[in-house]
Protein backbone atom coordinates (compact mmCIF):
# COMPACT_ATOMS: atom_id res chain seq x y z
CA UNK A 1 0.00 0.00 0.00
CA UNK A 2 2.25 2.40 1.29
CA UNK A 3 4.78 1.27 -1.32
CA UNK A 4 2.20 1.32 -4.17
CA UNK A 5 1.89 4.94 -3.04
CA UNK A 6 5.55 5.88 -3.26
CA UNK A 7 6.00 4.30 -6.68
CA UNK A 8 3.47 6.40 -7.87
CA UNK A 9 4.81 9.94 -6.51
CA UNK A 10 8.43 8.15 -8.09
CA UNK A 11 6.53 7.97 -11.01
CA UNK A 12 4.90 11.39 -11.38
CA UNK A 13 7.46 13.60 -9.68
CA UNK A 14 8.84 14.54 -13.15
CA UNK A 15 6.88 14.53 -15.62
CA UNK A 16 4.77 16.49 -12.87
CA UNK A 17 7.40 19.21 -12.21
CA UNK A 18 8.27 19.37 -15.44
CA UNK A 19 4.26 20.04 -16.57
CA UNK A 20 4.28 22.55 -13.80
CA UNK A 21 6.86 24.42 -14.49
CA UNK A 22 6.28 25.09 -17.97
CA UNK A 23 2.40 26.03 -17.53
CA UNK A 24 3.82 28.59 -14.61
CA UNK A 25 5.95 30.25 -17.25
CA UNK A 26 3.82 30.32 -20.23
CA UNK A 27 1.12 31.65 -17.64
CA UNK A 28 3.58 34.42 -17.07
CA UNK A 29 4.11 34.86 -20.80
CA UNK A 30 8.15 34.04 -20.34
CA UNK A 31 9.73 32.70 -23.22
CA UNK A 32 10.03 28.90 -21.98
CA UNK A 33 12.05 27.79 -25.48
CA UNK A 34 15.07 30.60 -25.16
CA UNK A 35 15.29 29.88 -21.72
CA UNK A 36 15.10 26.12 -22.10
CA UNK A 37 17.84 26.75 -24.78
CA UNK A 38 19.74 29.06 -22.50
CA UNK A 39 19.97 26.91 -19.43
CA UNK A 40 20.79 23.43 -21.65
CA UNK A 41 23.78 25.86 -22.89
CA UNK A 42 25.30 25.98 -19.29
CA UNK A 43 24.84 22.49 -18.38
CA UNK A 44 26.66 21.32 -21.45
CA UNK A 45 29.14 23.54 -20.45
CA UNK A 46 29.39 22.10 -16.89
CA UNK A 47 29.43 18.45 -18.74
CA UNK A 48 32.56 19.48 -20.54
CA UNK A 49 34.34 21.31 -16.85
CA UNK A 50 33.81 17.96 -14.89
CA UNK A 51 34.69 15.11 -17.30
CA UNK A 52 38.50 15.22 -16.34
CA UNK A 53 36.89 14.86 -12.43
CA UNK A 54 34.50 12.03 -13.82
CA UNK A 55 37.51 10.32 -15.91
CA UNK A 56 40.04 10.20 -12.89
CA UNK A 57 37.88 8.76 -10.66
CA UNK A 58 36.29 6.22 -13.01
CA UNK A 59 39.94 5.22 -14.65
CA UNK A 60 41.04 4.60 -10.54
CA UNK A 61 38.06 2.61 -9.31
CA UNK A 62 38.63 0.14 -13.08
CA UNK A 63 42.31 -0.07 -12.45
CA UNK A 64 41.07 -1.26 -8.31
CA UNK A 65 38.93 -3.45 -9.63
CA UNK A 66 41.10 -5.15 -12.35
CA UNK A 67 44.30 -5.71 -10.07
CA UNK A 68 42.47 -7.95 -7.60
CA UNK A 69 43.45 -6.13 -4.11
CA UNK A 70 39.53 -5.96 -3.00
CA UNK A 71 39.96 -10.20 -3.25
CA UNK A 72 43.04 -10.13 -1.26
CA UNK A 73 41.94 -8.07 1.07
CA UNK A 74 38.77 -10.20 1.84
CA UNK A 75 41.04 -12.91 2.87
CA UNK A 76 43.32 -10.67 5.13
CA UNK A 77 39.84 -10.08 6.91
CA UNK A 78 37.81 -13.12 6.89
CA UNK A 79 38.28 -13.00 10.50
CA UNK A 80 37.55 -9.97 11.63
CA UNK A 81 34.56 -9.72 9.34
CA UNK A 82 33.44 -12.96 10.94
CA UNK A 83 33.15 -11.11 14.14
CA UNK A 84 31.16 -8.53 12.71
CA UNK A 85 28.63 -10.75 11.01
CA UNK A 86 29.66 -9.87 7.77
CA UNK A 87 29.93 -12.33 5.12
CA UNK A 88 33.38 -12.25 2.87
CA UNK A 89 30.88 -12.00 -0.43
CA UNK A 90 30.03 -8.83 0.79
CA UNK A 91 33.16 -6.95 1.98
CA UNK A 92 33.41 -5.61 -2.17
CA UNK A 93 30.23 -3.78 -1.97
CA UNK A 94 31.33 -2.44 1.47
CA UNK A 95 34.55 -1.32 0.07
CA UNK A 96 32.88 -0.09 -3.61
CA UNK A 97 29.70 1.66 -2.03
CA UNK A 98 31.63 4.97 -2.25
CA UNK A 99 33.25 4.53 -5.31
CA UNK A 100 31.04 2.99 -7.78
CA UNK A 101 27.24 2.45 -8.44
CA UNK A 102 27.32 0.20 -11.10
CA UNK A 103 29.95 -1.62 -9.89
CA UNK A 104 28.32 -2.73 -6.21
CA UNK A 105 24.99 -3.58 -8.69
CA UNK A 106 27.48 -5.75 -10.36
CA UNK A 107 28.64 -7.62 -7.36
CA UNK A 108 24.94 -7.67 -5.89
CA UNK A 109 23.84 -9.00 -9.05
CA UNK A 110 25.98 -12.26 -8.74
CA UNK A 111 25.04 -12.86 -5.14
CA UNK A 112 21.96 -12.68 -5.60
CA UNK A 113 22.62 -15.31 -8.36
CA UNK A 114 24.74 -17.41 -6.14
CA UNK A 115 23.67 -17.58 -2.66
CA UNK A 116 20.23 -18.26 -0.86
CA UNK A 117 17.90 -15.29 -1.84
CA UNK A 118 16.37 -15.39 1.55
CA UNK A 119 19.85 -15.85 2.97
CA UNK A 120 21.45 -13.21 5.66
CA UNK A 121 24.29 -12.49 2.88
CA UNK A 122 21.64 -11.81 0.28
CA UNK A 123 19.64 -9.37 2.39
CA UNK A 124 23.03 -7.44 3.78
CA UNK A 125 24.63 -6.98 0.60
CA UNK A 126 20.82 -6.06 -0.84
CA UNK A 127 20.42 -3.32 1.94
CA UNK A 128 24.62 -2.11 1.33
CA UNK A 129 23.68 -1.46 -2.45
CA UNK A 130 20.64 -0.06 -1.40
CA UNK A 131 21.88 2.50 1.58
CA UNK A 132 24.93 3.54 -0.52
CA UNK A 133 26.03 6.53 -2.70
CA UNK A 134 28.91 7.24 -4.36
CA UNK A 135 30.57 9.59 -2.28
CA UNK A 136 33.86 10.36 -4.32
CA UNK A 137 32.14 10.51 -7.42
CA UNK A 138 29.71 12.92 -6.09
CA UNK A 139 32.45 15.48 -4.48
CA UNK A 140 34.14 15.00 -8.05
CA UNK A 141 31.51 16.08 -10.30
CA UNK A 142 29.89 18.89 -7.37
CA UNK A 143 33.04 20.50 -6.52
CA UNK A 144 34.46 20.00 -10.13
CA UNK A 145 31.70 22.04 -11.59
CA UNK A 146 32.22 25.19 -9.72
CA UNK A 147 36.47 24.67 -9.53
CA UNK A 148 36.92 24.49 -5.73
CA UNK A 149 40.17 22.83 -5.03
CA UNK A 150 40.42 22.64 -1.12
CA UNK A 151 37.16 20.63 -0.30
CA UNK A 152 37.54 21.47 3.78
CA UNK A 153 35.55 18.65 5.56
CA UNK A 154 33.36 17.43 3.38
CA UNK A 155 35.30 14.72 2.13
CA UNK A 156 36.13 13.51 5.68
CA UNK A 157 32.03 14.14 6.28
CA UNK A 158 31.26 11.85 3.32
CA UNK A 159 33.63 8.98 4.36
CA UNK A 160 32.12 9.15 7.88
CA UNK A 161 28.64 9.14 6.75
CA UNK A 162 29.95 6.15 4.75
CA UNK A 163 31.06 4.37 7.67
CA UNK A 164 28.15 5.33 9.67
CA UNK A 165 26.08 3.44 6.31
CA UNK A 166 28.03 0.44 6.95
CA UNK A 167 27.80 -0.19 10.57
CA UNK A 168 23.66 1.00 10.66
CA UNK A 169 23.63 -1.32 7.51
CA UNK A 170 25.52 -4.71 9.61
CA UNK A 171 23.35 -4.11 12.82
CA UNK A 172 19.68 -3.44 11.23
CA UNK A 173 19.77 -6.37 9.08
CA UNK A 174 21.15 -8.63 11.70
CA UNK A 175 18.17 -7.05 13.73
CA UNK A 176 15.37 -7.98 10.89
CA UNK A 177 17.13 -11.11 9.22
CA UNK A 178 20.08 -12.63 10.97
CA UNK B 1 41.59 14.19 -2.50
CA UNK B 2 45.14 13.73 -3.59
CA UNK B 3 45.99 10.88 -1.59
CA UNK B 4 42.83 9.13 -1.96
CA UNK B 5 43.36 9.18 -5.85
CA UNK B 6 47.05 8.43 -5.10
CA UNK B 7 46.91 5.59 -3.30
CA UNK B 8 43.72 3.71 -5.23
CA UNK B 9 46.27 3.92 -8.31
CA UNK B 10 49.53 2.82 -6.45
CA UNK B 11 47.82 -0.51 -4.78
CA UNK B 12 46.17 -1.26 -7.73
CA UNK B 13 49.39 -1.13 -10.14
CA UNK B 14 51.46 -2.93 -6.99
CA UNK B 15 48.42 -5.95 -6.68
CA UNK B 16 47.97 -5.95 -10.47
CA UNK B 17 51.94 -7.15 -10.81
CA UNK B 18 51.40 -9.02 -7.11
CA UNK B 19 48.45 -11.00 -8.88
CA UNK B 20 50.10 -11.40 -12.24
CA UNK B 21 47.44 -9.12 -13.57
CA UNK B 22 49.23 -6.01 -14.23
CA UNK B 23 47.70 -6.38 -17.94
CA UNK B 24 43.98 -6.63 -16.70
CA UNK B 25 45.26 -3.32 -15.00
CA UNK B 26 46.46 -1.47 -18.15
CA UNK B 27 42.93 -2.62 -20.02
CA UNK B 28 41.59 -1.19 -17.31
CA UNK B 29 42.78 2.34 -17.51
CA UNK B 30 41.68 1.71 -21.79
CA UNK B 31 38.24 0.56 -20.06
CA UNK B 32 37.87 3.05 -17.60
CA UNK B 33 39.09 6.05 -19.88
CA UNK B 34 36.86 4.87 -22.41
CA UNK B 35 33.50 4.33 -19.90
CA UNK B 36 34.07 8.02 -18.46
CA UNK B 37 33.77 9.34 -21.87
CA UNK B 38 30.25 7.28 -21.97
CA UNK B 39 28.75 8.88 -18.87
CA UNK B 40 29.95 12.28 -19.67
CA UNK B 41 28.32 12.14 -22.57
CA UNK B 42 24.99 10.95 -21.01
CA UNK B 43 25.57 13.59 -18.40
CA UNK B 44 25.76 16.39 -20.17
CA UNK B 45 22.69 15.60 -22.71
CA UNK B 46 20.47 15.04 -18.62
CA UNK B 47 22.36 17.49 -17.31
CA UNK B 48 21.55 20.24 -20.28
CA UNK B 49 17.96 19.25 -20.09
CA UNK B 50 17.95 20.03 -16.44
CA UNK B 51 19.11 23.06 -16.50
CA UNK B 52 17.31 24.10 -19.44
CA UNK B 53 13.83 23.37 -17.45
CA UNK B 54 15.14 24.56 -14.08
CA UNK B 55 16.03 28.01 -15.98
CA UNK B 56 12.35 28.42 -16.78
CA UNK B 57 11.12 26.90 -12.82
CA UNK B 58 14.02 30.33 -11.75
CA UNK B 59 12.95 33.04 -13.96
CA UNK B 60 8.72 31.85 -13.41
CA UNK B 61 9.56 32.03 -9.63
CA UNK B 62 8.79 28.49 -9.03
CA UNK B 63 12.31 27.72 -7.26
CA UNK B 64 11.67 30.90 -5.10
CA UNK B 65 7.91 29.29 -4.50
CA UNK B 66 9.64 26.25 -3.41
CA UNK B 67 12.40 27.47 -1.06
CA UNK B 68 9.63 29.54 0.93
CA UNK B 69 8.05 26.41 2.21
CA UNK B 70 10.85 24.99 3.97
CA UNK B 71 12.97 28.51 4.56
CA UNK B 72 12.74 28.29 8.44
CA UNK B 73 14.71 24.75 8.66
CA UNK B 74 16.64 25.59 5.45
CA UNK B 75 17.95 28.79 7.54
CA UNK B 76 18.88 26.92 10.24
CA UNK B 77 21.06 24.07 8.50
CA UNK B 78 22.08 27.04 5.92
CA UNK B 79 22.79 29.97 7.72
CA UNK B 80 25.08 31.58 5.20
CA UNK B 81 23.22 31.38 2.63
CA UNK B 82 19.72 32.11 4.20
CA UNK B 83 18.22 35.14 1.69
CA UNK B 84 19.46 33.46 -1.19
CA UNK B 85 16.23 32.10 -2.01
CA UNK B 86 17.83 30.43 -4.91
CA UNK B 87 19.99 28.29 -3.56
CA UNK B 88 17.77 27.56 -1.13
CA UNK B 89 14.54 26.34 -3.54
CA UNK B 90 17.83 24.30 -5.06
CA UNK B 91 19.12 22.38 -2.51
CA UNK B 92 14.82 21.47 -1.29
CA UNK B 93 14.77 20.18 -5.44
CA UNK B 94 18.09 18.21 -5.15
CA UNK B 95 16.65 16.70 -1.53
CA UNK B 96 13.57 15.55 -2.83
CA UNK B 97 14.82 14.01 -6.00
CA UNK B 98 17.84 12.26 -4.11
CA UNK B 99 14.68 10.49 -1.40
CA UNK B 100 12.80 9.51 -4.73
CA UNK B 101 15.58 8.15 -6.27
CA UNK B 102 15.98 10.34 -9.28
CA UNK B 103 19.61 10.52 -8.84
CA UNK B 104 19.44 11.65 -12.80
CA UNK B 105 17.41 14.71 -11.81
CA UNK B 106 19.39 15.45 -8.82
CA UNK B 107 22.99 16.13 -9.86
CA UNK B 108 22.03 18.45 -11.87
CA UNK B 109 19.88 20.59 -9.74
CA UNK B 110 22.46 20.01 -7.09
CA UNK B 111 24.53 21.66 -9.35
CA UNK B 112 22.88 24.44 -10.03
CA UNK B 113 22.34 24.97 -5.40
CA UNK B 114 26.27 24.55 -5.18
CA UNK B 115 26.64 27.08 -8.51
CA UNK B 116 24.68 29.92 -6.56
CA UNK B 117 26.50 28.79 -3.23
CA UNK B 118 29.92 30.14 -5.09
CA UNK B 119 27.80 33.68 -5.32
CA UNK B 120 28.54 33.74 -1.73
CA UNK B 121 31.44 31.99 -1.46
CA UNK B 122 33.91 34.68 -0.63
CA UNK B 123 37.27 32.40 -1.51
CA UNK B 124 36.43 30.99 -4.60
CA UNK B 125 38.58 28.20 -4.43
CA UNK B 126 37.80 26.84 -1.32
CA UNK B 127 34.26 24.81 -0.26
CA UNK B 128 31.66 27.08 1.97
CA UNK B 129 30.15 25.55 5.36
CA UNK B 130 26.89 25.65 3.06
CA UNK B 131 28.75 23.72 0.45
CA UNK B 132 30.41 20.92 2.79
CA UNK B 133 26.92 20.59 3.83
CA UNK B 134 24.86 20.17 0.62
CA UNK B 135 27.65 17.56 -0.22
CA UNK B 136 27.03 15.56 2.99
CA UNK B 137 23.41 15.62 2.15
CA UNK B 138 23.99 14.54 -0.85
CA UNK B 139 27.10 11.48 -0.10
CA UNK B 140 24.51 10.07 2.91
CA UNK B 141 22.54 8.03 -0.05
CA UNK B 142 19.01 9.32 1.73
CA UNK B 143 16.20 7.40 -0.79
CA UNK B 144 13.22 6.21 0.22
CA UNK B 145 12.95 3.41 -2.20
CA UNK B 146 15.76 1.43 -3.48
CA UNK B 147 14.55 0.65 -6.70
CA UNK B 148 17.42 -0.58 -8.09
CA UNK B 149 18.31 -3.21 -5.62
CA UNK B 150 14.95 -4.45 -5.44
CA UNK B 151 14.66 -5.10 -9.12
CA UNK B 152 17.97 -7.15 -9.09
CA UNK B 153 16.33 -9.04 -6.20
CA UNK B 154 13.04 -9.70 -7.95
CA UNK B 155 14.73 -10.68 -10.81
CA UNK B 156 16.85 -13.87 -9.22
CA UNK B 157 13.32 -14.83 -7.73
CA UNK B 158 13.40 -13.32 -4.53
CA UNK B 159 9.70 -13.71 -3.24
CA UNK B 160 9.41 -10.44 -1.40
CA UNK B 161 11.90 -8.25 -2.87
CA UNK B 162 10.27 -5.49 -0.98
CA UNK B 163 11.17 -6.61 2.38
CA UNK B 164 14.20 -4.63 2.58
CA UNK B 165 12.65 -1.41 1.65
CA UNK B 166 11.99 -0.53 5.34
CA UNK B 167 15.65 -1.77 6.90
CA UNK B 168 16.89 0.33 4.05
CA UNK B 169 15.27 3.51 4.93
CA UNK B 170 16.04 3.37 8.82
CA UNK B 171 19.92 2.64 7.56
CA UNK B 172 20.16 5.71 5.05
CA UNK B 173 17.97 7.97 7.40
CA UNK B 174 20.44 6.94 10.01
CA UNK B 175 23.98 8.05 7.37
CA UNK B 176 21.78 10.77 6.52
CA UNK B 177 20.87 12.40 10.21
CA UNK B 178 24.76 11.41 10.60
CA UNK B 179 26.41 13.40 8.05
CA UNK B 180 24.05 16.51 8.88
CA UNK B 181 25.27 16.35 12.48
CA UNK B 182 28.99 15.39 11.76
CA UNK B 183 29.36 18.51 9.01
CA UNK B 184 27.83 20.60 11.41
CA UNK B 185 30.21 19.59 14.58
CA UNK B 186 33.20 20.18 11.79
CA UNK B 187 31.40 23.48 11.14
CA UNK B 188 32.37 24.48 14.18
CA UNK B 189 35.65 22.94 14.85
CA UNK B 190 37.35 22.98 11.72
CA UNK B 191 40.10 25.75 10.51
CA UNK B 192 37.98 28.62 8.81
CA UNK B 193 37.91 30.00 5.43
CA UNK B 194 40.24 32.74 4.29
CA UNK B 195 37.38 36.20 3.69
CA UNK B 196 34.67 34.68 5.24
CA UNK B 197 33.73 36.19 8.58
CA UNK B 198 30.74 34.48 9.62
CA UNK B 199 32.62 30.97 8.96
Amino acid sequence: MIKTIIENISLWLIPAMILIILVVGICKKLPVYELFVEGAKDGAKIGVNIFPYIMAIVVAISMIRASGAIEYLGVCLSNFLNIIHVPVDVLPIMILRSLSGSAILGVLSDIAASCDINSYTTKLAAIMAGSSETTLYVIAVYFGAVGIKKYRYALLTGILADIAGIVAAIGITYWFFG
Amino acid sequence: MNYIWFFIIVISIIFGAINGKLSDVVAAILSGAEQSVKISLYLIGIMAFWLGIMKIAEKSGCVDFIAKLITPLAKKLFPEIKDDKKAIGYITMNFTANAFGLANAATPIGINAIEQMQKHNKDKKSASNSMCLLLAMNTAGFQIIPATVIAILAANGDSNPTGIIFPTLIVTTIAFTFAIFTAKVFEKIWTPQRGNDND
